[in-house]
């Protein structure tokens, strides 16, 4: 089961992760400050599994790679938001972080719940029923599915 | 069918008679720009995530420190250090205390009809001379080092159609925070944003640039004038070519187009924490202020450094306010000084920094602490964005920041 930790619409990267952080030497230097501004405790809480869920617009703002890493290195299984700004949606996939369109989910579930997730079939089971996510584009599924774009990079030169 | 200028872009990348939205593509790219704020990152995934690392063309490849340049401390300096040694290993064009990557990249890169990825958001700005510019992650940009290639999923295209000048004291900042107001913060998300018209075409080059540069903040993949004679005069004139000016064709297709008359531009000021969160410059009300920024790759240049001079002139900035002014390149800050316009900021009480994303960055000197207000033209004004979490940024033309630096509360010139 995985623990929903949620946020509103329109979350920029500056929130997922703050500038002052970007230039210490490791995502795992940074992965504490993750959400700081919005929610001190997460990195604390968030433990391995669990999910982001998030209104519209997710990840807006700058182009920081950073920002999916550190949730991928907190452990984070993947974030389902009504939409996604398309750099971070783009660097979710190459870094191989599960990035889930799926519009009821914002509505449906509370912080702290517990849902089931089950990314190979698509779907979400809730308290409240069980949600059908979006999928991907093939090609992009194919970079994800291989565990990232460098991943997939490192296969074909097999 | 017609093509789109973003789509005739991606179809000459991909070596391809013609593409459309929705389809994905393989690219060949012209420039890659990476900086900073994420470069030691890549430079540690090319040495330790590489089956096999190498280089496919270092011609084609920029680094440019300019975000927390002079570093400002030792984890900073480690991974400017970093930065600099891969260059030199592997021949990387190289630049460090220059000014912001997108000025450095439009003053000597960019030519119309590239398609270049930056490992930074505002990429989006070479637009300006009608090339197809977008940001990406570091992941992106270690694997177009490694191929020289990328994937594109061609977006659809928004155009705006630009009638008529805008009026004197309102500034092309202005007019795109007005139509990122307009169409809300992912309004273009995965778009391409075109300005044409007669309207475009009256804008300077670096008038352009402030209209592309912002166009992420409506959530576009880029922004792009229409290229006409200005693009062809200012790449020539720095020895470069301008072979493929692309137009749409008359037939290409459109998301959505909206018009926009120029001449019924009002001042206007995003509030804090959203750069949708726009209201006309006289609605602002009472706020005071802390601390004024004039500069960043969205204003930085010397039209608006010369704005703010005139505005300056023999008057000094307010006793409460600091008032920090960074140049967006060497080159603006050279005319800036011939110009006399360093010793107007000088005399004034305003603070002059060298050229580099200072303030609107929120990561170097120049943050703002606990319950302050800053007035920026920089390109964000997100939560916390200049400094600490519980501070408030508003955005205003170079016009509006000085103004108010001079009032220390925000007023119009």
């Amino acid at each position: 089961m995985s623990k929903v930790f949620k946020f509103h619409n329109d979350v920029d990267t500056d929130q997922i992760i703050a500038s002052q952080y970007l230039l210490l030497p490791t995502i795992d230097d940074m992965k504490g400050y993750a959400f700081e501004s919005l929610d001190g405790d997460f990195a604390k809480n968030v433990a391995e599994g669990d999910i982001v869920v998030a209104g519209e617009n997710f990840g807006c703002g700058s182009s920081r790679e950073q920002a999916p890493s550190v949730l991928k290195a907190l452990g984070v299984k993947a974030v389902v938001a009504k939409s996604f700004a398309r750099i971070f949606y783009r660097n979710s996939i190459n870094i191989g972080l599960p990035v889930i369109v799926c519009r009821e989910m914002y509505d449906v579930a509370e912080a702290g719940d517990e849902v089931n997730l089950d990314l190979a079939a698509g779907t979400i089971e809730t308290s409240k029923g069980t949600l059908t996510c979006t999928k991907l584009p093939p090609y992009m599924q194919g970079i994800l599915d291989a565990g990232g774009l460098i991943a997939s990079l490192n296969k074909e030169e097999d | 069918m017609g093509m789109t200028i973003g789509e005739k872009i991606i179809a000459r990348a991909a070596g391809v008679e013609s593409v459309k939205a929705g389809e994905i593509h393989t690219v060949n790219l012209d420039y890659m720009m990476s900086n900073d704020g994420t470069t030691h990152l890549t430079v540690d995934m090319f040495h330790n995530k590489l089956k096999k690392p190498r280089i496919a063309d270092k011609d084609k490849l920029v680094f440019i420190v300019d975000h927390n340049i002079p570093a400002e401390n030792p984890k900073t300096a480690a991974a400017h250090r970093k930065m600099r040694e891969f260059a030199k290993e592997h021949g990387i064009k190289f630049y460090e205390g220059k000014g912001v990557c997108h000025q450095i990249m439009v003053e000597d890169f960019v030519e119309p009809g590239q398609l270049i990825m930056g490992a930074d958001s505002h990429t989006c700005s070479y637009g300006a001379l009608g090339a197809f510019g977008t940001g990406i992650g570091c992941t992106d940009f270690l694997y177009g080092m490694v191929t020289g290639k990328s994937w594109v999923m061609v977006p659809e295209t928004i155009r705006f159609n630009l009638t008529g000048k805008l009026r004197e004291g309102v500034y092309p900042r202005d007019l795109i925070l007005t139509i990122i107001g307009d169409v809300g913060a992912n309004g273009c998300n995965y778009k391409v944003m075109e300005f044409a018209g007669e309207g475009a075409h009256n804008l300077s080059i670096n008038d352009r640039f402030v209209l592309c540069n912002l166009a992420v903040e409506a959530g576009a993949k880029t922004g792009i004038v229409e290229p006409d004679e200005k693009v062809v005069e200012y790449v020539e004139s720095r020895g470069r070519k301008a072979d493929n000016l692309f137009v749409s064709d008359s037939d290409a297709v459109f998301e959505k187009v909206y018009e926009y008359d120029l001449s019924k531009i009002e001042p206007v000021v995003a509030r804090p924490d959203f750069v949708d969160d726009v209201i006309p410059l006289s609605e602002v009300g009472e706020v005071k202020i802390d601390q004024a920024f004039l500069g960043s790759c969205n204003n930085g240049r010397i039209d608006d450094l010369r704005v703010a001079a005139n505005i300056l002139k023999g008057k000094k900035v307010h006793k409460d306010v600091r008032f920090i002014i960074a140049p967006a390149s060497n080159s603006v800050y050279l005319q800036a000084v011939e110009e006399g316009l360093m010793e107007i900021f000088l005399e004034s009480g305003a603070m002059v920094m060298n050229a580099n994303c200072s303030v609107c960055w929120g990561s170097c000197q120049g943050v703002i602490g606990e319950g302050e207000v800053l007035i920026s033209t920089g390109t964000r004004n997100f939560k916390g964005r200049a400094g600490h979490k519980d501070s408030k940024v508003y955005l205003g033309s170079a016009a509006t920041v000085t103004a108010s630096a001079i009032a220390g509360k925000i007023v119009g010139a």
